[in-house]
């Protein structure tokens, strides 16, 4: 029995910590809520000297060619940090879409610059208020150029160039394409959010260039492939952020009197916050599994990463959410750093789809197992 | 990451899997530990034949030392007994609170001969012990029990009442806290006995549950004497040996193998919500989704546990979370799926009802775990003070002579 991250996994996570705790306190992503920045360049310059960006490239790409595990603990530490950065973009989508299926020139092209940061990708896949699906993609791929418009695409205006999910009207089939959003048949409005900690755009593309990527035939498979890994990673993230608020309510709930106690001493917070806890260690044994099955390429992949994403998503809202009501009033304020998680919770929480249709691909996984 | 047994571990699950092929019994399953409807001696007898071969082979206590009858086993070894022994169809439900709590406590507390005497007998099924700790006015707070017990020449006669002793009626002996001195502060006058449930003033009424069956009991102490020399720890510092058993009772509690999101995914394939199996209605789909998730996190959690007691480390304090999640669970999940059936959910004639009426007997059963061994909202507050380090509760009761202290119902 060994369901634990090992100790060099342990150390980077130590070493990831650090560098966040010296270079990435909360007033890092204050900047860049008020201001018209779209993320953090020290920050960023920082995780990709520790060599982070590459962390799951094969080395002959320029990357360090470790696994998932070392991602997770990564994805951990910068959501606990809530760092207004676009490494679930880049990382966590863009560079393992290419990973997975870039062609060997698309991965020769692509790789080394995202391995040294020198580009930052991101992964473009809605369109519409309605959830994708495989049929409601309009975004056309014909002849080497796409059409059409993603929105919200995540980071998009900080990023350099986008995996985008579109319809090859040669065969009708999802497809990916990569394209360069600095071309001038690009066109990007920068949007606004419920996180601007974050920067999130709306993409135009007219006539845009794109490359083709090779998927097969898995059609849409491909995207629910990307999204499977991007959930499991993502959802450390969450868990990160979620104990975060988890920490800055207990600490709030000790120093807080009201009617002569400590706040904490009273049940309906203790009581909360233990459920804090206890949805936290839920999200987190169970993205252990995923993380698992990442790692090894498990056949219980789909399963177990839906499973990490809903309690993940779950753990993380009522943590943000509660630790806000734990604080009173000023916890409401601009002045709190309460909102950074708060806000990041429901971005990273609807990022890459709602836990209704993650519910529903769990129980897709069951009915398929036939378990009962 | 992976759930590979070390060599060790996998030589020892191959010659349990042996041990349990030569000897376990696929016979019927006899009731779980608060269930049984009425505890027939055939169904003790057969327990009693397991729980000797178990032990004699040194399975019955794997962790124990060699010195009380146990294979001086690791943690790690211990589940992996239990998850082999699973496999079969074994009677349990008998000695549990005896090897999980009493003894334990005995072991801690109680001298060398005492031991000798006691722990084999227990271990092999011949004697049953039950926990007298509980009283009308004294079940979270169980520090706050009135049954008193005043010295006499060398014994102790133990006045009072018991109650929800689980298998009273059925035990051989019993670990009790009685309160030797209501002067002082209510944890201070407390002092802790061992005492034969054959004593003369012994009076043990079956309490019957709500679901149906009788496994608790009210039990009445009239005049009982007790020797000194069953006292364990001083006089006084009963609280301090109860601690013992309470935290051995967070060790060993848990709710029993219950219908999970599996059965649940089952009976939503079976029953139609407007005239479509329930299993592709979205809510259904969102509930299943919410107890697999509880239940894997469960699974996975006990895995990390595993896994640092396999590396001969403490487990983290996420072991913590287990009944605050199974006991509310299993009452939720009944009730839901009791819900899709509509009018019929009523019914719990297992001859007729969904899945022979599991659901049923889980909703009824349910409401009892969700109190038995700590209630929901103890457990809460044992992980919020004691995992995250918020304060006690204010307490108006500790600087109070216990006989000061106000009461209620
Ligand atoms: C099936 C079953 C088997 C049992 N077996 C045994 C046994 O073998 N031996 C034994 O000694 N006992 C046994 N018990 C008793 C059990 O330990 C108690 O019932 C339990 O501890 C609750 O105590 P109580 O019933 O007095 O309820 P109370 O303590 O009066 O609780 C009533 C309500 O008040 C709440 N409450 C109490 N204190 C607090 C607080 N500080 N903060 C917030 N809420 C609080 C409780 O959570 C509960 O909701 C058994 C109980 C059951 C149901």
């Amino acid at each position: 029995m060994n369901f634990d991250f090992s100790e060099d996994q342990k150390m980077l996570k130590e070493q990831v910590s650090k560098f966040l705790s010296d270079n990435c306190s909360l007033d890092v992503a204050r900047d860049i809520l008020e201001s018209d920045k779209t993320y953090s360049e020290e920050v960023w310059r920082g995780l990709v000297d520790l060599g982070l960006t590459g962390t799951a490239i094969p080395e002959e790409y320029g990357g360090l060619g470790l696994g998932a595990l070392e991602l997770c603990v990564v994805a951990e530490e910068l959501g606990r940090a809530a760092a207004p950065v676009p490494f679930s973009s880049s990382v966590y989508l863009g560079t393992e879409a290419i990973v997975k299926y870039g062609t060997d020139s698309q991965k020769e092209k692509w790789l080394p610059k995202l391995a040294v940061g020198e580009l930052i990708s991101t992964f473009a896949l809605p369109e519409t208020n309605s959830e994708p699906t495989e049929k409601n993609i309009k975004t056309t791929f014909s002849n080497g150029k796409i059409n059409g418009r993603k929105i919200p695409v995540a980071d998009g205006s900080c990023s350099d160039i986008a995996i985008v999910v579109v319809k090859n009207t040669d065969n009708d089939h999802i497809a990916l394409t990569i394209v360069d959003l600095t071309s001038e048949y690009v066109k990007r409005n920068q949007i606004s959010t419920l996180d601007p900690s974050r920067d999130h755009a709306e993409i135009i593309f007219e006539n845009s260039d794109a490359e083709l990527m090779d998927t097969g035939d898995e059609g849409w498979g491909a995207i629910e492939n990307i999204l499977n890994s991007a959930a499991v990673l993502m959802a450390f993230e969450q868990i990160g952020g979620a104990e975060a608020s988890l920490n800055m309510a207990k600490d709030y709930a000790l120093d807080r009197y009201a009617f002569g106690r400590q706040i904490g001493s009273y049940q309906a917070i203790k009581h909360k916050l233990a459920d804090m806890y206890v949805k936290i260690e839920l999200a987190r044994s169970n993205s252990y599994y995923g993380a698992m099955m990442l790692n090894d390429g498990g056949a219980d992949l789909k399963i177990a990463a839906a499973a990490s994403r809903v309690a993940a998503t779950d753990a993380y809202n009522f943590a943000a959410q509660e630790s806000i009501q734990t604080h009173g009033g000023i916890g409401f304020t601009w002045e709190a750093d309460t909102q950074f998680f708060y806000r990041r919770s429901q971005v990273l929480g609807l990022a890459l789809g709602s836990s209704i249709t993650w519910k529903n691909k769990l129980v897709n996984q069951l009915e398929e197992k036939n378990i009962s | 990451m992976d759930f590979n047994d070390t060599k060790e571990e996998a030589d020892f699950r191959e010659e349990v899997k042996t041990w349990l092929k030569e000897n376990a019994s696929k016979g019927e399953k006899v009731g779980g530990r608060y269930d049984a409807i009425d505890v027939q001696e055939d169904a003790l007898s057969r327990a009693r034949d397991w729980q000797a071969k178990k032990a004699e082979a040194g399975y019955a206590a794997i962790t124990w030392p060699e010195e009380f009858g146990g294979l001086g086993g690791t943690a790690i070894q211990s589940v992996i007994y239990s998850q082999e022994e699973a496999k079969y169809n074994v009677p349990t439900g008998f000695f549990e609170i005896g090897l999980g709590m009493c003894i334990p406590t005995m072991m801690a507390w109680a001298t060398k001969e005492q031991n000798e005497r006691f722990v084999k007998p227990a271990l092999y099924g011949e004697e049953v012990w039950c926990q007298l700790f509980s009283e009308p006015s004294a079940g979270s707070d169980v520090a706050g029990v009135r049954t008193k017990a005043e010295k006499d020449g060398d014994d102790w006669i133990i006045n009072g009442q018991k109650v929800w002793t689980s298998g009273a009626h059925f035990s051989d002996f019993g670990i009790i806290v009685v309160r030797t001195d209501p002067n002082v502060a209510k944890h201070k006058g407390l002092s802790f006995f061992f005492l034969d449930m054959k004593s003369e003033g012994i009076e043990v009424k079956p309490i019957r549950q709500l679901s149906g069956g009788a496994n608790f009991n009210e039990v009445f102490f009239t005049d009982v004497r007790v020797p000194d020399s069953q006292r364990l720890g001083d006089v006084g510092q009963g609280w301090k040996v109860a601690l013992t058993t309470l935290m051995n009772e967070r060790l060993a509690i848990g709710v029993p193998k219950s219908a999970d999101y599996s059965s649940l995914t089952r009976a939503a394939k079976e029953v139609d919500l407007n005239d479509q199996p329930a299993i592709k209605n979205d809510l259904v789909r969102s509930k299943i989704a919410d107890w697999y998730i509880q239940a894997e996190g469960l699974k996975y959690t006990k895995m990390r546990t595993l896994t640092a007691l396999s590396k001969g480390e403490t487990p983290g304090p996420e072991s913590s979370i287990g009944k605050i999640v199974s006991a509310p669970k299993m009452q939720d999940l009944a009730s839901f799926a009791m819900d899709l059936q509509g009018a019929a959910g009523i019914i719990n004639d297992s001859e007729i009802a969904l899945l022979h009426s599991i659901f049923q007997s889980q909703w009824l059963s349910a409401a009892g775990y969700r109190i038995a061994g700590g209630t929901d909202e103890i457990l809460r507050n044992i992980v919020a003070e004691r995992v995250l380090g918020l304060p006690q509760d204010v307490r108006v009761d500790k600087a109070v002579p216990f006989n000061e202290l106000p009461s209620g119902r």
